[in-house]
């Protein structure tokens, strides 16, 4: 993958695939360091399956016996030095959380890239869900949540009309 | 930068215009976003489409969607469209420039692109 915002289209469908109605992508940079985290509150995963997660052979698609998803995730992040964590639970259904970290400065290290394009892919694709994504960094934070703009729009427009699309895409980019 | 308003202008806009709303059409253009997909190019391919659809003003008549692995991945960006009474059409190695030609003369024009086709492309 050319860049993270690749790499979180990809995992988020993970989260959506898992039945959660919450998902929150965050980025921080804080200390020469970028954390990706990406929360869901879906159905969880067996710890047996957690252990076996990341390796290119565990899948849940049924096409071929393969999943690139997270292996790809945690080749980004420790080929800076960083390191990928995921925390999961059935019992209680507590969802997952992803967390992969990437020391910045590193020659190895993806760009960011197109956030904005992935985000509002995730929500063309899966308009019921609520999004929340957060880009902490030192040029300003950007903020996005779903539930706030479904609170103006209203239920009868879905968040993935292309007029709204268009908004968030712009709202994204701080347009 | 956007603001609240102008997404409240939105919905006021289409409380009046209930055919901008995308959803009930009868040709899906269905676009692969697995990995394989991503990692080939997949992103810009949807948001041509989904941006030619909204242009062309066929909102009406063409849902775009996203589905997981085709089974296909050395072909991908792969874009099927579904039409009732048709048969599947297969557009495979698509770009988001292919993909802007593909609404205007299928999905709008109703004229396969045969060029960009499974078919072609394996002879």
């Amino acid at each position: 993958m050319k860049e993270l915002a690749l790499n979180i289209l990809d995992v988020a469908k993970n989260s959506v695939k898992a039945g959660a109605d919450r998902i929150v992508i965050r980025i921080e940079e804080r200390d020469g360091w970028r954390t990706l985290s990406i929360i869901d509150n879906g159905c969880g995963m067996p710890p047996d399956f957690v252990a076996t997660v990341t390796d290119p052979f565990t899948t849940t698609r049924t096409t071929r016996p393969v999943g690139m998803g997270l292996p790809l995730l945690k080749l980004a992040a420790e080929q800076t030095g960083g390191t990928l964590e995921i925390e999961s639970s059935i019992v209680p259904p507590t969802g997952t959380t992803v967390r992969a970290t990437f020391r910045i400065d590193h020659l190895d290290c993806v760009p960011v890239g197109d956030y904005a394009g992935s985000i509002v892919t995730l929500i063309q694709g899966s308009p019921d869900i609520d999004w929340l994504f957060e880009y902490r960094r030192d040029e300003g934070d950007i903020v996005l949540d779903t539930l706030e703009i479904r609170a103006v729009l209203g239920p009868d427009i879905p968040l993935n009309t292309p007029d709204v699309l268009l908004w968030i895409e712009g709202s994204l980019k701080g347009e | 930068m956007k603001t609240l308003a102008e997404l409240q202008a939105i919905r006021d806009r289409m409380k009046d215009n209930v055919t901008m709303r995308s959803g009930s059409g009868s040709i899906r253009a269905v676009v692969g976003m697995a990995t394989c997909g991503i990692a080939a190019g997949a992103r810009p391919v949807l948001s041509a489409l989904v941006e030619e659809v909204s242009k062309l003003d066929l909102g009406e008549k063409v849902t775009v969607t996203q589905t997981g692995c085709i089974g296909l991945c050395r072909y991908e960006p792969i874009v099927e469209v579904y039409e009732a009474d048709k048969e599947k059409v297969t557009y495979v190695k698509m770009t988001a420039e292919k993909a802007r030609r593909v609404a205007e003369e299928h999905l709008k024009g109703g004229k396969v692109v045969t060029e960009y086709t499974i078919g072609a492309a394996e002879k």
